[in-house]
């Protein structure tokens, strides 16, 4: 209230007049903070693989070589034209600089290994990737918020329980042994879903629902415990006792309170997301942005390297924009703080 | 109640229909509806004949001039017949009238020449090797100069980098945009990095394939497709490691096709080395090796035990009558007790205060080396030695014999990279030694032996020739042999005729049959 004090009424009237909307104003805020983030992440990724793959073992032209040819046909000779092709011989820290001015440009460069350009090969990896974790997140969230809400219903009843088992179980199971579980009962077992590949429509439905279960435990366990406490509210019980029908109730205060904490969730959980996907795309041979790094790592490709962990690294950054906006969009509160403060 | 009854059977329903509408997608319809579904291990990042054409080669999409046959016997391919002037500097290849490419254009000499020229001058290829001189078109006959005779330069013109490309297949910089080949199958849909769609090409001049469409999915790991087999996605399956294909043989539901290839797991060893130069040393090593139940073991095969470098599937080269390399540590102790070694109080053996202490380099590109690496860990060990395995990349395999570091390594090597194993042969063990062959190790005899093989001067005394490579490497063991390979490909009993090739140039696809 110092605020009203401190100021002219009639600047105060004006100001409100050319004021940035709290929802605008949110928003930029989130965003300006994201972009200085992105290209923080940017530089460290870029400058981290590059520092990383020049001291794994091994002469990189070798290893280009057998990329290329294949290990049998690798040589002294294969490998030093590789060398001088790619001008492998030239110092460390002028290739790394060749690389951020590309960068700087929004130049990937070309693959070492094929030569094809990095961000045509990227593109496609990557929406292969986004397919698989959207899929996944979107599967992850319907199971885990309807099993929570059910677990919720009845405190400490058998469904509640059985949601503690579910939860533990679907965190335990690694994503790598939870795929190959799956494919054994839907693929061999009762062969109705393809067990690996790419091409088809129901290609994405076992490696996304590998990638779900695992989120899907956690979603239902935050989704168990926030609903169970915003139904005992002072705010829900006080809506009740206006009148409001229970389903309003329900939608109204009960799923817009817990949809914050979830989609804040959403945020913490996207690490686990990406972690997962670069291993089940390698299961499921997903041709991803996984598999790309994996291929990448082993023909010590720098910039496909480079550029994998970097569209990795970016979607953290974008999901959590993504995560922060929806937050603000469901929960007007922090921005209404912000604007009277 | 009667509401939440019904939604509960309506939900129950709709679920039920939906699983049997899944199950119903996954059983096999009618054969011919479906295309062959193949899935293997080989992914494509480039359409370049020098790095991507083995796959090409093997879904039959792409032809060489010269072909093989299983046991690597040159056979007509896109040429029809080829010959050598009377000094072996001069070749011309013939051929076939009447070829087309699947763009409809006609298989010229000026073409095959264009991209025999192009192959060339691909570092890492075999023809890249050959002392060649020119490449020229001579109407219907492609030419080949060479600047010394090189009697195996029409099993080089076998090899799968030498492939026939349309010139449409070219971008503007000469890099391969498209596979536009003429084989019995064109590429109807290119998905890189691991999927290709076939389709019988219609003006193919030899026997019109059964299966009019195939598919081809590349997966990387083993397990996946392993279980992409056993839940019948695929119909024929390559690259099967040997836990999942025993798995799959003792399950019975399923075919299995397998051969032996021409290739052989080895132990390189520096023969320059002070401790591995002596012969004795390198026959100690190899008396130590359990062969046999490695292979029973870990490559659950056991007639995979290499008695000798050379399997049986190199019959020119595989000697019957050469003395087997045998597990006998009683004799390896006493070799290396002849050679000065003695056991140091901790076990070790050492020699003038040294400890008879190496190291060897493998990797995992192939899980059974780092397997085997550690049983060879573990037998030397009995005789006292001491192995330090490190698994690193390929690549240091080479770049240790460049530098000299390397002291021991294990790999596999395949010497039928092109059908006469003598190409891969006189690199592997050239005086100056192989990236994958001998190092600080060259006999003159074996030298001369090879020499008289390519000069192709002396063809009547070939036999002998190589019989006298196979004793020379037997006993001097530059390379000590460890397990041969077996190629296995899981069939499902939707189709038959699968044969499986051993040089790996092709899938032969174009002569199976939908089974009746």
């Amino acid at each position: 209230m110092t605020l009203s004090t401190a100021k002219p009424r009639a600047s105060n009237s004006a100001l409100r007049r050319f004021a940035v909307p709290p929802a605008l104003a949110a928003t930029a805020s989130v965003l300006g903070r994201r972009a200085i983030q992105a290209a923080g992440v940017v530089l460290l990724v870029s400058t981290a693989c590059f520092a990383i793959v020049q001291s794994l073992p091994g002469d990189i032209a070798f290893r280009i070589a057998a990329g290329r040819y294949g290990y049998d046909q690798v040589t002294a000779a294969s490998a030093d034209s590789v060398r001088a092709e790619l001008g492998l011989d030239r110092p460390v820290w002028l290739q790394l600089v060749d690389w951020l001015a590309g960068l700087a440009s929004l130049d990937l460069g070309n693959s070492l290994v094929t030569g094809a350009s990095v961000a045509g090969e990227l593109g496609l990896h990557l929406a292969s990737s986004l397919q698989l974790a959207v899929a996944a997140l979107v599967l992850a969230l319907i199971v885990g918020a309807t099993v929570g809400a059910l677990a919720a219903a009845r405190p400490g009843g058998i469904l509640d329980r059985l949601t503690t088992v579910w939860v533990s179980a679907a965190r335990a199971l690694p994503p790598f042994l939870l795929g190959l579980a799956l494919i054994l009962l839907f693929s061999v077992h009762l062969g109705v879903l393809p067990a690996a590949g790419h091409g088809e429509a129901n290609n994405i439905v076992l490696p996304a629902a590998t990638l779900a279960v695992g989120l899907s435990g956690l979603f239902a366990r935050v989704t168990r415990d926030a609903m169970a406490q915003i139904r005992q509210s002072d705010y829900v019980r006080f809506a009740a006792t206006k009148g409001i029908g229970s389903w309003l109730v329900f939608l109204r205060h009960v799923c817009r309170n817990t949809g914050v904490t979830l989609i804040a969730y959403v945020g913490v959980q996207v690490l686990v997301l990406i972690e997962g996907v670069v291993v089940v795309e390698s299961l499921f041979a997903w041709p991803g942005l996984g598999h790309a790094l994996v291929h990448a790592i082993f023909w010590r490709d720098i910039p496909m390297i480079q550029a994998a962990a970097l569209a990795l690294a970016l979607m953290v950054v974008a999901m959590n924009t993504v995560v922060d906006l929806a937050t603000a969009a469901v929960d007007p509160r922090p921005r209404h703080k912000e604007a009277v403060l | 109640m009667g509401w939440q009854r019904m939604r509960v059977a309506g939900a129950s329903a709709v679920a039920l229909l939906m699983i049997a509408g899944c199950a119903g997608a996954g059983k096999d319809t009618p054969a011919a509806n479906q295309p062959l579904r193949v899935v293997g291990q080989f992914e494509f990042h480039s359409l370049d004949p020098s790095t991507a054409g083995g796959l090409f080669t093997r879904l039959e999409v792409a032809e060489t001039l010269v072909d093989a046959d299983s046991k690597g016997v040159l056979q007509p391919g896109l040429a029809d017949n080829w010959t050598a002037s009377a000094d072996g500097l001069s070749w011309t290849l013939t051929l076939r009238s009447g070829a087309l490419f699947h763009d409809g254009t006609e298989v010229t000499a000026d073409v095959a020449a264009a991209a025999l020229n192009t192959a060339h001058g691909k570092a890492g290829t075999p023809l890249a090797t050959v002392p060649l001189k020119a490449i020229s078109a001579e109407g219907n006959s492609v030419r080949v100069d060479l600047t010394e005779p090189f009697a195996p330069l029409p099993a080089v013109l076998a090899h799968t980098s030498t492939q026939i490309l349309a010139p449409s297949s070219y971008g503007p910089d000469q890099a391969v945009t498209k596979v536009v080949g003429s084989g019995p199958y064109r590429v109807t849909q290119l998905e890189p990095p691991a999927n290709i769609k076939l389709a019988a090409f219609e003006q193919w001049r030899g026997e019109k394939p059964e299966i009019s469409e195939v598919t081809y999915q590349a997966v990387g790991r083993s397990e996946s497709r392993a279980l992409m087999a056993e839940s019948a996605q695929s119909d024929v399956t390559f690259g099967m490691d040997p836990t999942s294909l025993q798995k799959i043989k003792q399950a019975g539901k399923l075919n299995i096709a397998d051969v032996t290839l021409p290739r052989a797991i080895l132990l390189k060893v520096n023969s320059g080395h002070d401790v591995l130069g002596d012969v004795q040393v390198r026959r100690a090593i190899s008396m130590a090796l359990d062969r046999e139940s490695m292979a029973t073991a870990l490559l659950r095969d056991p007639e995979m035990a290499a008695t000798q470098l050379f399997p049986p599937s190199l019959p020119d080269w595989h000697q019957e009558s050469a003395t087997p390399l045998e597990h006998d540590p009683s004799k390896a102790k006493e070799l290396l007790a002849d050679a000065g070694w003695v056991p140091g109080s901790d076990g070790t053996l050492e020699r003038d205060g040294k400890k008879f202490s190496v190291t060897l380099r493998t990797f995992p590109d192939r899980p059974e080396l780092p397997v085997l690496a550690t049983a060879i860990q573990a037998k030397l060990k009995e005789l006292g030695i001491a192995l330090d395995v490190k698994v690193g990349n390929s690549s240091e395999i080479p770049a240790g014999h460049k530098d000299g570091s390397l002291e021991l390594a294990l790999y596999s090597r395949n010497y039928a990279l092109v059908p006469d194993a003598l190409v891969t042969l006189a690199d592997d063990f050239a005086p100056e030694g192989g990236d994958y062959g001998a190092m600080g190790w060259n006999d003159p005899a074996l030298t001369s032996a090879f020499d008289a093989l390519a000069s192709g001067h002396d063809a009547d005394h070939a036999a002998e020739s190589r019989r006298k490579v196979t004793d020379i490497l037997q006993t001097q063991l530059p390379v000590i042999p460890v397990a041969w390979y077996r190629q296995s490909a899981v069939v499902s009993p939707r189709i038959e005729g699968l044969i499986l090739d051993p040089l790996e140039r092709s899938w032969r696809l174009s002569g199976l049959t939908w089974a009746k």
